[in-house]
């Protein structure tokens, strides 16, 4: 049982930053409005919590051009992957052993 | 009370998962429609082709009817999906041209534009036998392929084509009753069975 609380993680304890992790499992790469589009938030507190997920090493910011308009895209980075499949499993398990 | 607050988690997960990666503004009623327009074409056809000799062979004149036919069937069906698939997204409050869509438009049309473009080069080639397997066939592939961006059940009816594409090669100059079961019949079912799954409910 202690095994499975240390996977849950605090950082995904939060709305905004579950949908983007989910999001960004499924996605190779996706842009902010996207992001925001999906998860029904304004630009600064989608910012904040993509944030704290880029610090967290979690995801990876590339900035590019796309003619002359910069395009921001997000991807997961395989850490925040596996702690995430990880935080998932954790998730499944608790539900299925409170039952 | 814990629990409760990991199950919901679990069905955020979930939810973002699909939504951002499966466009699933598909209506039901459109594959009924595109179903039942079909089966309209199709029976002009076959009445008119009860003066062709049959197995249905037809000279380039009557030809000229019956591709006009088709294209009118594919143009009414596809302006129909669009339709119902904006008015599905708006109910739902989502946007209708985003990176799943495309995704979903792309991976649909490559396929269906090759097939086209090789079905009217068959007749060109007045190579009239292969024009319905060759249409049923990349009609297939198209469901098939798209199906990963969308409903997964789609992959099934995508199969269905298949085998009939490949039984229609078999049996040359069949054409018009393979089509009719499947751009007709099978779509009627198909999308009757869509609604019923995802939509009916809903309302």
């Amino acid at each position: 049982m202690t095994s499975i609380i240390s996977d849950i993680n605090k950082i995904f304890d939060h709305r905004i930053r579950l949908g983007i992790m989910s999001i960004l499992m499924v996605n190779d790469s996706v842009d902010f409005n996207r992001l925001k589009e999906l998860l029904e938030v304004t630009d600064g507190n989608l910012a904040s919590h993509i944030k704290a997920l880029e610090v967290s090493e979690y995801i990876d910011i590339k900035k590019q051009f796309i003619g002359k308009k910069p395009n921001t895209t997000y991807e997961a980075t395989l850490l925040g992957k596996q702690t995430f499949a990880k935080h998932l499993a954790a998730l499944e398990q608790l539900i299925k052993t409170s039952k | 009370m814990e629990s409760e607050k990991y199950l919901a988690q679990l069905q955020e997960i979930q939810s973002m998962m699909q939504k951002s990666s499966k466009f699933l503004s598909l209506s039901g009623l459109s594959g009924i429609l595109a179903g039942t327009y079909a089966l309209i074409g199709a029976g002009i056809v076959y009445s008119m082709s009860a003066r062709f000799i049959s197995p249905l062979r037809f000279n380039s004149s009557e030809f000229l009817t019956v591709t006009i036919i088709a294209i009118l069937v594919m143009v009414l069906s596809f302006a129909t999906g669009v339709i119902l698939s904006v008015r599905k997204a708006r109910k739902k409050q989502e946007v209708i041209w985003n990176q799943v869509s495309k995704l979903f438009i792309m991976s649909f049309m490559v396929p269906l534009v090759t097939g086209g473009l090789f079905a009217i080069i068959l007749v060109t080639r007045r190579d009239f036998g292969l024009v319905a397997p060759v249409t049923l066939l990349f009609y297939g592939i198209s469901l098939v392929n798209a199906s990963r961006y969308s409903y997964e059940t789609l992959r099934n009816l995508g199969f269905i084509f298949i085998i009939l594409g490949l039984l229609n090669s078999l049996f040359i100059g069949y054409g018009l009753y393979f089509w009719m079961f499947g751009f007709g019949v099978c779509h009627i079912f198909y999308g009757a069975f869509m609604y019923l799954k995802y939509d009916y409910k809903k309302q």
